[in-house]
């Protein structure tokens, strides 16, 4: 081990089936150090972490702790914590049934008993230093998001750890509370206590990190010293392509030239639903680009979900071609001729176990009814057309969809959609986690759909993605539309200043 | 007036937000069960105004109460396990012969009901915990092994009648200040039978163990998330393993209280006890998806099951489909009850 | 040098497998295997098993009698339940175990209606098809309640159908007010023996009428690709247009059908009930069918073909077993074993460990050269 190391992982790999997740990485980890694990959705962060913390059996490669002789083994999460790893992650991976104080103390206390009155004085006092507004007696289901997810962290620096992960903590943390999960994490490296940082948001990795280590594709890009890192570089380094390439694309194109006159497809008014969104008004052209940006949980795929009718819609009125409609559940979407990419891909997308072939066809058929099946021909034929044109890399059509790559899973939705001639379309994050190439691909086809006189609503965690793409942006904020973006107005500065809120001048 | 009505008003509301799945749905339990008794004394007076009938619920159903605190453990681990009234029968049948043909004792009889119920445990928490097979799929099979077995021992009904067993059986502990004077005017003291001892000793043991044990902690922590209990260093297998022992172990408990409670083997004993343990629990506030329940609850869920058995008996649906579609009713009801609160909850 | 972009994530290319591992892969191996063995045990036990002959029946009737045709007259109620049982599965990923209630419900309400309320009566009360009709409804509201509870209320399975489990048969009692009612019209019992001058059983034809019907069915609806589709993601089902509750709860009602037909059928075969002992454990059987047709207990994908192959496996088995003089009270004990057996068998921590037996070999052998 290198001097002052705590952790070493060396030619780590991992595969899940048909998936390399990851390929011969490495990794080191030094006593006081904050260290941020960069790379894009996909990228092997939390396959790595998990292989870590014994999650996930390795493939190969060792790990060495700073104490422990020899390779490390760690085949549950118990022995990572009694290696000396405490681990937050990105989920919340507490017992909404139990108290607050027990989800802080069980799985690592010893003895045969429960002592609830340690247990509650020991959380209570933790709790009241890092200003947790929860009580220890509480059920934590009954706690806020973010209280069960800062309680997660409790429990994490409470334990004597060698090394702290957080993988993702923030995303469901409010600005104060980050500050605070801040101080705490310097404290904690003073004490020599090394951290392993991952987040997507890049002011944060600036702000406390030391060091960071680029992952892509599996694959190891590169340890750097923060400082020898500008923000430029390190994105390029994740996306493994230098910032010019990508700015070919809209070239290529020629952009989004869209005559904003003309009638809109869609035009709804004060539309709400019961997840949760204040009621907006929304309305879309004939071959326009529209986006909703906004930080995670904004609001903006709720949004879409209302125009679709995916979740309840419980006020407001949408026209389409200037006739008033009423769409209360997905088939009425559909037969007015919208298409909805949802934003999770595994959970809302794909039906795993059926074919490419019926995975593309699903959408067309329910249209067409119970008692009107396609013939095995013709849905071969509608398959066999998309999977050429998209070009979808599969064995053949009959190949579960389940074992295709997350980009070609995705590409298989597109077509689903696609072969139901929407007049527009919503693409909830078709990017996310997926391949470059297949990024790129997915950009150009939305130009192309527009070009052709389709309206399309594209959604992306990637502004300079929806810069691409877009001509008019809504952003949201707080579950609330608070502006919109069109023409000179889209550049980068500007859509941050206005989801950051308009104090900042 | 008016400020304070608020004030009291979102007091309540506050308190009830902070009370626990499981002490809701105890709460809710204990107040059906003094209401559907409290009922049945004012509206149907008769038995139901002497305490020996509320004893003799207790005598007649000591071992159901021990097989349902089994079923709420898996329950609460977030399995089931249908297989405890065919052990009970088995292990009722395997003591008679073992009695009557191999001049067995009352210590062979426990030995039996141990060793059968520990057997089932075993292999059923093996194959549910190790090999992930559907606790559901792997305890049917268990029940029709078990009534199989029970079969094979022997197909006729088996009288006990060695006398040191029959004055075990026949012990009866008397309640104090209970008892009442009967039709000729003698006192007859109120009294309980061995078995709810032990049935009482059991629940009062599990409601320790799930209340102040690492172990017991681990259930709910498993039932409610097991991926979670895993990542907090908890071995869920371990923990499911266990409950399922735990479980066959007081099914054989419950198969010796039983056979205490009837004195003989007959494949028709304990017939249909898994269902009746299901809905105690349920009734008791121990919910199917598990991470929510208590011992404390399905005590009071066996006493409601039988009180309303005996209140749709005694107002004269005394045939006996009454009783199975009672229970049915129940448990329809209890299962809803928990879907629409668990459903609003999730909803939030 | 640029490399073009390749996707690291692309699923790797196997090697075209052959013959035998893609018959051992078919999902009807296991069913067709245990029926091979089966067939094979009694060919070398004793060939005279699978002997037909005519014989007279107690109404002096020449029909087909033997072994193989008792397999398939009496494998018929589990066949029809199997079917629908798939459905069911296929969709809420959880099993019914009332179907054996109710189809003593079922069949006690034809007999009522036929009967008219009396214990014992020697002409129908009304006609037969609206007495079955009836039963059909009946069923198909029970199966809807079942149904109810598994889609809207998002109780497992198992525990809904617990419900009707532990009432079904009294409520059959119920119906009857608890007597036993006798048909002695011979016409009521032509569909579960024989119809007049034709010697194969009756229960034959209607279990062929009912696969008929449903691969009918599964060929020009879209029964199959809906019922997967929900029961393999109910989430981006809804969000494709389907109501992943109402075709769940339209599983259960066909699985309701289903149990009337099969209550119909072995109601007819002795024109009386009995209500506690009628289709006991049958439930357990149906479910075993199921999987041994290489059905995911879990749900999603399925193959009515394999449960209905599956179903004359079991019968096969208990028919063999009965010949052996094994006592049917004894028999769940040995069913048992082979529904332990199989699931180990089929569980994915068992499919690895052997998986990795198999290629340990192969990898050692490689290592060497």
């Amino acid at each position: 081990m290198q001097e002052g190391a705590v952790l070493e992982m060396r030619g780590i790999c991992k595969e899940f089936p048909g998936v390399r997740a990851l390929h011969n990485v490495d990794f080191t980890l030094r006593e006081g150090e904050i260290h941020a694990l960069m790379g894009e959705n996909g990228a092997g962060k939390s396959t790595l972490i998990k292989v870590l913390t014994g999650v996930h059996p390795k493939d190969g490669g060792e790990v060495h702790i700073k104490g422990i002789e020899g390779p490390a083994v760690i085949r549950s999460p118990q022995d990572a914590q009694n290696a000396g790893i405490s681990t937050v992650y990105q989920e919340i991976t507490l017992c909404p049934n139990l108290t607050v104080a027990e989800n802080m103390y069980i799985g690592r206390t010893k003895g045969m008993g429960a002592n609830w009155k340690a247990m509650n004085d020991g959380a209570g006092k933790i709790l009241t230093s890092l200003g947790i507004p929860a009580s220890p007696k509480q059920q934590l289901g009954s706690c806020s998001i973010a209280v069960q997810q800062m309680v997660a962290i409790a429990r994490a620096v409470d334990m004597e750890c060698k090394v702290l992960i957080l993988d993702e903590p923030t995303s469901s943390l409010d600005e104060q509370e980050v500050v605070k999960l801040f101080g705490l994490m310097r404290d904690l490296k003073a004490k020599g206590v090394g951290i392993i940082f991952v987040t997507h948001f890049l002011e944060q990795v600036y702000e406390v990190c030391d060091r960071i280590t680029v992952l892509r594709d599996g694959q190891l890009v590169g340890e750097y010293v923060i400082e020898d890192l500008p923000r430029v570089q390190l994105v390029s380094k994740m996306l493994g392509k230098e910032l010019d390439d990508m700015a070919d694309i809209k070239g290529e194109t020629g952009g989004t030239a869209v005559s904003l006159e003309g009638d809109p497809v869609l035009e709804a008014t004060g539309l709400c639903s019961n997840a949760g969104i204040k009621p907006f008004d929304f309305s879309i052209r004939k071959g326009e680009v529209t986006g909703f940006t906004g930080l995670l949980g904004s609001g903006r795929s709720e949004c879409v979900r209302a125009i679709f009718g995916a979740d309840h819609v419980t006020g407001g009125n949408v026209k389409m071609d200037g006739k008033a409609v009423k769409i209360r559940k997905p088939l009425d979407a559909m037969k007015k001729g919208i298409g909805y990419l949802p934003e999770d891909r595994k959970g809302d997308g794909i039906v795993g176990d059926l074919s490419v072939r019926e995975n593309i066809i699903l959408a067309l058929q329910v249209m067409k009814g119970f008692f009107r099946p396609f013939s095995r021909a013709q849905a071969e034929a509608f398959a066999d057309e998309y999977i050429k044109l998209l070009e979808i890399k599969t064995a053949s059509s009959d190949t579960p969809i389940k074992s295709l790559s997350g980009g070609n899973q995705q590409k298989c939705i597109l077509a689903r959609w696609l072969l139901t001639d929407p007049k527009y379309l919503i693409l909830d994050e078709p990017t996310r986690g997926i391949d470059i190439g297949t990024k790129i691909e997915i950009q150009k086809l939305v130009l192309k759909l527009a070009a052709e006189g389709k309206s399309v609503t594209f959604i992306s965690s990637e502004i300079d993605e929806m810069l691409r793409t877009c001509s008019r942006l809504i952003v949201m904020r707080d579950r609330k539309a608070v502006g919109e973006l069109n023409g000179e107005d889209l550049t980068q500065t500007k859509i941050m200043a206005t989801i950051a809120g308009g104090d900042k001048e | 007036m008016a400020k304070e009505l608020t004030v009291d008003k979102q007091g309540r509301i506050r308190e009830r937000a902070a009370m626990s799945d499981t002490n809701l749905l105890l709460t809710i339990t204990v107040v059906v069960f003094f209401l559907l008794y409290l009922s049945a004394v004012v509206f149907l007076g008769g038995g139901f105004t002497k305490p020996q009938n509320f004893l003799n619920i207790l005598n007649n159903n000591a071992s159901l109460i021990v097989l349902a605190c089994g079923m709420s453990l898996v329950m609460i681990t977030g399995g089931i396990d249908i297989s405890v009234g065919a052990v009970t029968c088995l292990v009722c049948m395997t003591s008679a012969v073992n009695l009557e043909q191999q001049g067995g004792s009352i210590f062979t009889v426990i030995l039996i009901g141990l060793g059968i119920g520990l057997a089932f445990g075993v292999i059923q928490g093996f194959l549910v915990a190790y090999l992930g097979i559907q606790p559901f799929i792997i305890s049917l099979a268990g029940m029709f092994f078990a009534k199989g077995m029970t079969t094979i021992v022997s197909k006729e009904p088996v009288r006990v009648t060695s006398e040191g067993f029959l004055a075990v059986k026949d012990t009866r502990i008397i309640v104090p200040g209970l008892g009442a004077n009967n039709k000729l005017g003698q006192y007859v003291p109120a009294y309980v039978e061995i078995g709810v001892i032990v049935a009482l000793l059991v629940v009062i043991a599990l409601f320790c163990l799930l209340r102040w044990t690492k172990l017991g902690r681990a259930f709910y922590a498993v039932g409610g998330n097991s991926q979670s209990a895993n990542m907090l260093g908890i071995n869920v297998r371990r923990t499911k393993f266990l409950a399922h022992v735990l479980c066959s172990l007081l099914a054989g408990v419950g198969g010796i209280l039983y056979f205490l409670h009837v004195g003989s083997g007959d494949v028709a004993n304990g017939a249909g006890d898994e269902m009746n343990a299901i809905a105690s629990s349920i009734i008791g506030g121990t919910l199917l998806t598990g991470g929510v329940g208590n011992v404390a609850g399905t005590f009071f869920g066996v006493l409601s099951l039988n009180t309303i058995k005996r209140i749709v008996s005694s107002l004269g649906f005394d045939e006996a489909w009454w009783s199975n579609i009672t229970v049915a009713a129940m448990l329809c009801l209890f299962l809803v009850i928990q879907s629409v609160v668990l459903l609003r909850k999730n909803k939030k | 040098m640029t490399t073009p972009v390749k996707d690291p994530k692309a699923p790797v290319q196997k090697p075209r497998e052959g013959l035998l591992k893609r018959l051992t892969r078919h999902q009807l191996f296991i069913p067709l295997a245990a029926l091979a063995l089966l067939v094979l045990f009694n060919l070398i036990a004793d060939p005279s098993f699978f002997m037909v002959t005519m014989k007279e029946n107690s109404l002096g009737n020449p029909v087909l009698s033997g072994n193989i045709i008792s397999v398939l007259d009496n494998a018929s109620e589990l066949v029809i339940l199997a079917i629908g049982m798939t459905l069911v599965t296929a969709s809420s990923g959880g099993q019914d175990i009332s179907v054996g209630a109710a189809m003593a419900i079922a069949g006690s309400v034809i007999l009522r209606l036929v009967c008219g309320g009396q214990v014992s009566a020697d002409t129908m009360a009304m006609p037969l098809i609206l007495a079955v009709l009836a039963g059909v409804v009946v069923s198909a509201l029970f199966g809807a309640f079942n149904g109810a509870l598994v889609a809207y209320f998002k109780i497992q399975p198992m525990v809904a159908t617990l419900i009707l489990f532990t009432a079904g048969r009294s409520i059959a009692a119920w119906i009857n007010n608890n007597q036993l009612p006798i048909m002695n019209d011979l016409s009521f019992k032509y569909a579960g023996t024989f119809l007049p001058g034709i010697p194969v059983p009756t229960p034959i034809f209607i279990t062929a009428a009912v696969i008929l019907f449903f691969w009918l069915a599964l060929k020009f609806t879209n029964l199959g690709l809906y019922t997967q589709s929900v029961g393999i993601n109910a989430s981006s089902s809804r969000l494709n247009g389907l109501d992943p509750k109402l075709i769940k709860l339209l599983t259960y009602v066909i699985l309701g059908v289903c149990v009337a037909i099969a209550g119909f059928v072995r109601v007819s075969r002795s024109g009386s009930i009995n209500y506690s002992r009628i289709a006991e454990n049958i439930e357990m059987d149906a479910i075993l069918a199921v999987a041994l047709g290489g059905n995911a207990l879990g749900g999603g994908k399925f193959n009515i073909y394999g449960s209905i192959v599956g179903a004359y496996v079991i019968q096969f088995l208990t028919t063999t077993l009965y010949k052996y003089e094994v006592p049917s009270t004894a028999l769940p004990a040995y069913k048992a074993v082979v529904v332990i057996l199989l699931v180990v068998l089929s569980a994915p921590v068992v499919q690895e460990k052997l998986a990795n037996l198999k290629r340990a070999p192969v990898k050692a052998a490689k290592e060497v050269s």
